[in-house]
C-alpha cells in the first residue's frame, strides 16, 4: 500500500513521463486548480501546453471541523492540463490509474455525464466525473470556454481528488485516517488546519473586513484592467509588452476567495449571491481578455524578431 | 436484379450521457432513410444499436449501385430549326439523330432522352455518411480538434464502415473511416477484425454487448440468481434500469450490504441515495420492507475478489452516515420554531422570499378550505410549515426530498397526522403521470402552493412564452388541472383565480384585469390540453363543454363524459347539426333577446316545439340539480322530432314581423338554455342540414 505522498509522487511522475511540466501548488488560495494561472491563463491562446500540480483548494463553506469523515476545508487535488487534448487521452488517463495500483480488471469504472461550469471564471467545458466502484474519484473536462472566450485549443483537464482517491486506495472510511507518510496520518498533518480555520470561516471572520477586502481587491484588479485597456500596442508597446496582468489576477482570485468567506459567514444572499459572482466574473472576463491581447502582441513582438 | 450488400456503420464516441442515446439512434434513422431517399436509394431493413461509446446503423441490403435512370432533356423548339438542334446535340454530346421531338403545351421541342447511369452506392455512402454524423442533433455539443472544428456530442474517435467487403472511405473530424471496431476500455482489444457475420459475436468476446436488449436481459437474468433463496425481492425501477443499459457495455449486477442501523432512517432517504445518487437497486422483503441490501450494475464481467462490492459499499455507507447526521441535527429543532428562517430564503427577486410566498400560500389554503367546509386550522398549519424544509440540512444535500422530509419532520414534531402528509405531498403531481396528493388536506396545500405561483408569476408579467418556462408555470398550471379533477374538489375555478389575483393586486399594483384574463385563459388552455391529450375526449366535445356554464372541474368532466355517450345515441348528431344551425339563423337575424309569446304561435309544429322545449327544460332544470348529465343529454335528445318537424314545415323568416320574432325567441331560449349545459354547436357532426 502506497502512501498518500508517495500516490503523489507517483502521479506526478507519470504525467512528467507524458510531457507535463510539473508545477508547485500556487500560492494564492483558490477554489479549484482550475483557477490556478497555469490553468486559467495557460488554456488561453493557440500555445500548447502541458502541467500537472497539486492544488490546495479552499472552499471554506465545505468545512466540518475536522469532524466529518469526508468532507475538508481544503481538499488536495492533482490538476493535469493537456492541451490541446492527444486523442488517446481517456487511454493516458486510464494508465494513471494502473499507475497508482488500481487494477482496471479487478475494479468499476464509468463515465457519467458531468458537465464543468464556473460562473466566477467564464468557463465551462464538457465531461464526465469518473466512478470507480461507486465512488467519484475524477473529473474530466473538455474545455470549451475560459474566461468567456472559445478556445483555440480544446485541453483536457483532469482533476483527481486526492484525499478520496487514497482513501479508497488505503482502504480507510475516514479520510483523517489515510497514512500520509509511514507513521504519520493524515490527522496528524491537517486536522488543526481543518478545525481552525473552520472555526474562523464560520464564525470568526469579520464581514465587515472581508467586504472590504472584497472592495479593496476588485478596485485594484479593475484598475489594473483598465489601465492596461488604455495603453496603445505601438506607442506604449514595452509598457504593454510587460504590464502585470498576473498581478491583476491574483486580485481576482483574492475576490473570489473573499467571496467564498463571506458565503461561509452566511452574509451573501441569494439573490445578492448571483451579482456578487457577476463581479468576480467580470474581473475575470477581464484579465482574461487581456491577457489574450498581451500575449498576440509578445507573439508578434517575437516572430519580428525571427524575421529581422 | 440489383446485387445487395450489407452496411455496418459504428461510429466510435467517447462515453456519450446515457439519456441522449436512445433519440440519437431514432434521429439516425431517420436521417439515414431521408438522405437514401435523396439518391434514389431503397435502403431495406435497417437496425440501429447503441452502447455508451458507439452508435451502429446497420442495413441488410442496400443495392450496390443506384438504379440507372431516365431524364428528358427539353432543347429548343422545333422551329428554331436544325442548327438549333445541333448546337443542342453537340452540347450534350449525342449526334443529331438521337434526338427526339416532344409536343408539349407550349408546342414542339426538340428533346433527348438522357441515360443516366447509377452511381455505386459505396461512392454515395462516402457522401452521406460523414453527412449523417455532422446531422444527428443532439442537446448539447462540443467541439474537440480546435476551434472551428467539427461538433459532436463527445469526441469522435474511431469510425467503422463496410458495405459488403469494401471500406466505405471518407474522414470526419481528424478520423479515417476503416474495417476495424473497438472493445471495451478494459474488457477487450482496441483494435477488432470483424466482417458482417461476427460482428456481435466478435464484439461480445471484446466485452461489449451490442444489443440495449440482451444488456438489460443479462441484467434481469443476474439480479434474478444473485436474490436466489434469499427470500428478497428486485424493486424494479424501469427508469433506473432504462439508465443503467446506456451507462454500460457489459452490464453485471452485484449484491452489495450495508448496516441494518441504516434501516432507522426514512426509507425514503435511503432509497433516495440508493436510486438517485449511486444508481443502485433497492431490495426489498416479502413484506415490502426495505431490505438492508442494494444491487449495483457494474461495466464488467465479473467481481472476482468482490473489490466492486466492497467498494460500493463503503461509498454508500459514507452517504447514509452524512444522512443520518443530517436527520439528526435536523431533528434537534422543530419546523415550526425555524419558519422565521424562510425570510433569508428568495424565492423570487421580486415576488419576495419564501415567507412572503408562505403567506400566499396560507391565504389561499384557507380560502380553498373554507369553500370545502374543511378544517381552517389544519389547512393553515400545513400551509405555514410546508416550504421550512428547505432550510433544513437533508433537503440541501437532496433537494429532491424537498416536501417529503418536511412531512416526515413535521411528523416527528408530532404535528397532526393532516399536516403531516399535506406536506409530504404537496409538490405531487411534478407530471401528468405522477399521483396526485394522497388527502384532501395534501390536495388543497398542493393548489395553493401552485395557484400562488401562478398569481405571482402572473401578476408581475412573468408570463411563460414559447418553450420559456423558468418557473415551470405550465407544469404548475398542468398540476392545478389535474388535482382538481382527480381529487374531484368542487372549487369555482375562476373564482379561485379572480380572488387570487386581486389578493397579488393589493402587493403589486401592476396586476390588473389584463392578468387575470391571461392567466385564466392560460388555465383554459390546460384545462384543454388535459381532457384532450390525457384523459382522449374529442377536440370538439371538449370545446361544447367548455362553453358551458360549468365552475368547478369535476362538474365539467361530468358533462364531457355525458357528451362523449350521448352523442353516440341515434338522435343526438342530427340535434346538434340543427343547434348549428339555429345557431347561424339567430345570428343572421341579429337576435340578441326577447320573450316567446304562446299565444302567436300558428303552426302547429312550432306550438309543438314549444311544448316540447317546455317539457323538456323543465325536466332538464329538474334534473341538473342533481348534476346527471346523461340523463340531462338524453332528455334533450327527445327534441330532436320536434325540432325536426319544425325545420321542415315552419319558415322562420315569416313576412310577419311579430311572427318572425316570436320564432325566433322560441329558437333562442331553447338554444340558451341549452347551450349552458354544453354548445351543442360546437358538435361537428357528419350530417349537415345546413
Amino acid at each position: 500500500m502506497d502512501s498518500y505522498q508517495e500516490t503523489i509522487f507517483r502521479l506526478k511522475r507519470f504525467w512528467a513521463k507524458h510531457g507535463c511540466v510539473i508545477q508547485e501548488p500556487y500560492d494564492v488560495e483558490v477554489g479549484a486548480g482550475t483557477m490556478c494561472p497555469e490553468t486559467f491563463l495557460r488554456v488561453l491562446g493557440p500555445k500548447p501546453y502541458n502541467v500537472a500540480y497539486v492544488q490546495p483548494s479552499r472552499r471554506p463553506a465545505d468545512g466540518r471541523y475536522g469532524e466529518n469523515p469526508n468532507r475538508l476545508y481544503k481538499h488536495s487535488q492533482l490538476q493535469v492540463i493537456l492541451k490541446p487534448a492527444p486523442a488517446n487521452v481517456m487511454d493516458l488517463y486510464l494508465e494513471s490509474l494502473e499507475a497508482i495500483g488500481i487494477r482496471l480488471d479487478q475494479h468499476d469504472l464509468k463515465f457519467e455525464e458531468d458537465n464543468w461550469e464556473s460562473p466566477t471564471l467564464g468557463a465551462w467545458g464538457i465531461g464526465w466525473q469518473v466512478m470507480l466502484d461507486g465512488l467519484e474519484i475524477t473529473q474530466f473536462t473538455y474545455f470549451q470556454q475560459c474566461g468567456g472566450v472559445d478556445l483555440d485549443l480544446v485541453p483536457a483537464e483532469l482533476t483527481y481528488g486526492l484525499e478520496r482517491l487514497v482513501a479508497f486506495l488505503q482502504d480507510r472510511k475516514s479520510v483523517f485516517d489515510i497514512e500520509w507518510v509511514e507513521g504519520v496520518s493524515y490527522r496528524d498533518v491537517r486536522f488543526l488546519e481543518e478545525q481552525q480555520f473552520s472555526v474562523y470561516n464560520f464564525e470568526k471572520a469579520d464581514v465587515q473586513m472581508l467586504w472590504q477586502l472584497f472592495g479593496l481587491h476588485e478596485a485594484e484588479a479593475q484598475r489594473l484592467i483598465d489601465e492596461y485597456r488604455g495603453l496603445d500596442a505601438e506607442k506604449d508597446f514595452r509598457e504593454k509588452s510587460r504590464f502585470p496582468l498576473l498581478a491583476a489576477y491574483d486580485h481576482v482570485l483574492n475576490c473570489s476567495h473573499t467571496f467564498n468567506l463571506l458565503d461561509s459567514r452566511g452574509a451573501i444572499s441569494v439573490t445578492e449571491r448571483v451579482a456578487v459572482i457577476g463581479r468576480v466574473r467580470k474581473l475575470a472576463v477581464g484579465v482574461a481578455g487581456c491577457w489574450i491581447d498581451q500575449q498576440r502582441l509578445l507573439d508578434g513582438a517575437a516572430a519580428q524578431e525571427v524575421q529581422a | 436484379m440489383t446485387e445487395r450488400l450489407p452496411l455496418l456503420f459504428e461510429i466510435g464516441v467517447e462515453e456519450i450521457p446515457h439519456w441522449m442515446i436512445a433519440p440519437a439512434l431514432g434521429e439516425m434513422e431517420k436521417l439515414f432513410r431521408s438522405l437514401c431517399a435523396e439518391n434514389r436509394i431503397e435502403p431495406g431493413p435497417l437496425r440501429l444499436d447503441a452502447t455508451p461509446r458507439r452508435l451502429v446503423l446497420r442495413a441488410e441490403a442496400l443495392p450496390a449501385r443506384q438504379d440507372d435512370r431516365e431524364e428528358l432533356v427539353i432543347g429548343p423548339p422545333k422551329a428554331a430549326g436544325e442548327g438549333a438542334a445541333q448546337g443542342f446535340a453537340r452540347k450534350n454530346g449525342v449526334t443529331l439523330a438521337e434526338l427526339r421531338v416532344e409536343t408539349t403545351p407550349k408546342g414542339e421541342y426538340f428533346a433527348l432522352l438522357k441515360r443516366i447511369e447509377g452511381r455505386p452506392v459505396i461512392e454515395i455512402l462516402a457522401e452521406i455518411l460523414p453527412e449523417l454524423i455532422r446531422r444527428i442533433p443532439w442537446p448539447k455539443t462540443m467541439y474537440w480538434t480546435g476551434k472551428g472544428g467539427p461538433l459532436f456530442i463527445r469526441p469522435v474517435r474511431w469510425i467503422a464502415a463496410l458495405f459488403g467487403d469494401q471500406v466505405v472511405e471518407f474522414e470526419y473530424a481528424g478520423v479515417r473511416s476503416g474495417a476495424l471496431s473497438c472493445g471495451h476500455r478494459r474488457l477487450g482489444a482496441r483494435e477488432i477484425v470483424f466482417d458482417h457475420a461476427t460482428y456481435e459475436e466478435r464484439l461480445e468476446k471484446n466485452g461489449v454487448i451490442l444489443s440495449a436488449e440482451k444488456r438489460r436481459q443479462r441484467i434481469e437474468a443476474g439480479v434474478k440468481k444473485l436474490l436466489r433463496g434469499t427470500g428478497l425481492e428486485w424493486v424494479r425501477d424501469e427508469a433506473l434500469l432504462g439508465d443503467i443499459v446506456y451507462l454500460t457495455e457489459y452490464p453485471t449486477p452485484v449484491l452489495g450490504r450495508f448496516d441494518e442501523r441504516f434501516l432507522e432512517l426514512p426509507r425514503e432517504v435511503l432509497t433516495t441515495v440508493m436510486r438517485h445518487h449511486q444508481r443502485y437497486f433497492t431490495v426489498q422483503d416479502g413484506e415490502g420492507r426495505l431490505a438492508p441490501r442494494f444491487i449495483a450494475v457494474m461495466n464488467m464481467k465479473a467481481d472476482r475478489k468482490g473489490y466492486v462490492v466492497k467498494g460500493n459499499e463503503r461509498v454508500l455507507e459514507a452517504r447514509f452516515t452524512d444522512a443520518r447526521f443530517f436527520w439528526e441535527v435536523d431533528r434537534q429543532r422543530t419546523l415550526a420554531s425555524r419558519m422565521d428562517g424562510l425570510a433569508q430564503v428568495t424565492f423570487q427577486a421580486k415576488l419576495g422570499s419564501y415567507r412572503d410566498k408562505t403567506l400566499g400560500i396560507v391565504l389561499t389554503a384557507r380560502r380553498l378550505a373554507g369553500w370545502l367546509g374543511l378544517d381552517l386550522e389544519l389547512a393553515e398549519r400545513a400551509a405555514r410549515l410546508c416550504k421550512v424544509d428547505l432550510m433544513t440540512e437533508m433537503v440541501k444535500e437532496f433537494p429532491e426530498l424537498q416536501g417529503v422530509m418536511g412531512g416526515l419532520y413535521a411528523r416527528a414534531d408530532g404535528e397532526p397526522e393532516e399536516v403531516a402528509q399535506a406536506i409530504y405531498d404537496h409538490y405531487l403531481p411534478q407530471s401528468m403521470e405522477d399521483p396526485i396528493p394522497r388527502t384532501v388536506y395534501g390536495r388543497i396545500l398542493s393548489l395553493a402552493d401552485k395557484l400562488d405561483t401562478l398569481e405571482g408569476c402572473f401578476g408581475i408579467g412573468l408570463i411563460p412564452s414559447g418553450s420559456k418556462d423558468p418557473f415551470g408555470l405550465r407544469r404548475a398550471a398542468q398540476g392545478v388541472v389535474k388535482v382538481l379533477v382527480e381529487g374531484r374538489l368542487h372549487v369555482d375555478l375562476k373564482r379561485a383565480v379572480e380572488e387570487g389575483m386581486a389578493a397579488t393586486a393589493r402587493l403589486f399594483p401592476e396586476c390588473g384585469p389584463a392578468q387575470t384574463q391571461a392567466l385564466w385563459e392560460f388555465l383554459l388552455d390546460r384545462i384543454r390540453y388535459y381532457f384532450r391529450e390525457v384523459r382522449g375526449f374529442a377536440y370538439d366535445e371538449v370545446n361544447a363543454a367548455l362553453a358551458g356554464d360549468w365552475k368547478t372541474l369535476p362538474d365539467l368532466e361530468a358533462r364531457l363524459y355525458a357528451l362523449k355517450l350521448v352523442r353516440q345515441t341515434e338522435n343526438f348528431e342530427p340535434l346538434a347539426a340543427s343547434f348549428k344551425r339555429i345557431r347561424n339563423i339567430l345570428r343572421q337575424a341579429a337576435w340578441e333577446r326577447g320573450d316567446v309569446r304562446p299565444e302567436r304561435l300558428e303552426a302547429a309544429e312550432e306550438k309543438t316545439l314549444y311544448e316540447e322545449a317546455q317539457r323538456v327544460l323543465g325536466e332538464v332544470a329538474q334534473l341538473r340539480a342533481s348534476g346527471d348529465y346523461i340523463r340531462i343529454l338524453q332528455a334533450v335528445a327527445t327534441l330532436r322530432p320536434a325540432v325536426d318537424a319544425f325545420f321542415d314545415k315552419v319558415l322562420v323568416n315569416a313576412p310577419d314581423e311579430g311572427v318572425r320574432a316570436n320564432r325566433l325567441a322560441l329558437l333562442g331560449r331553447l338554444l340558451n338554455e341549452v347551450s349552458s349545459i354544453a354548445d351543442f354547436s360546437e358538435i361537428v357532426t357528419t350530417t349537415t342540414t345546413e
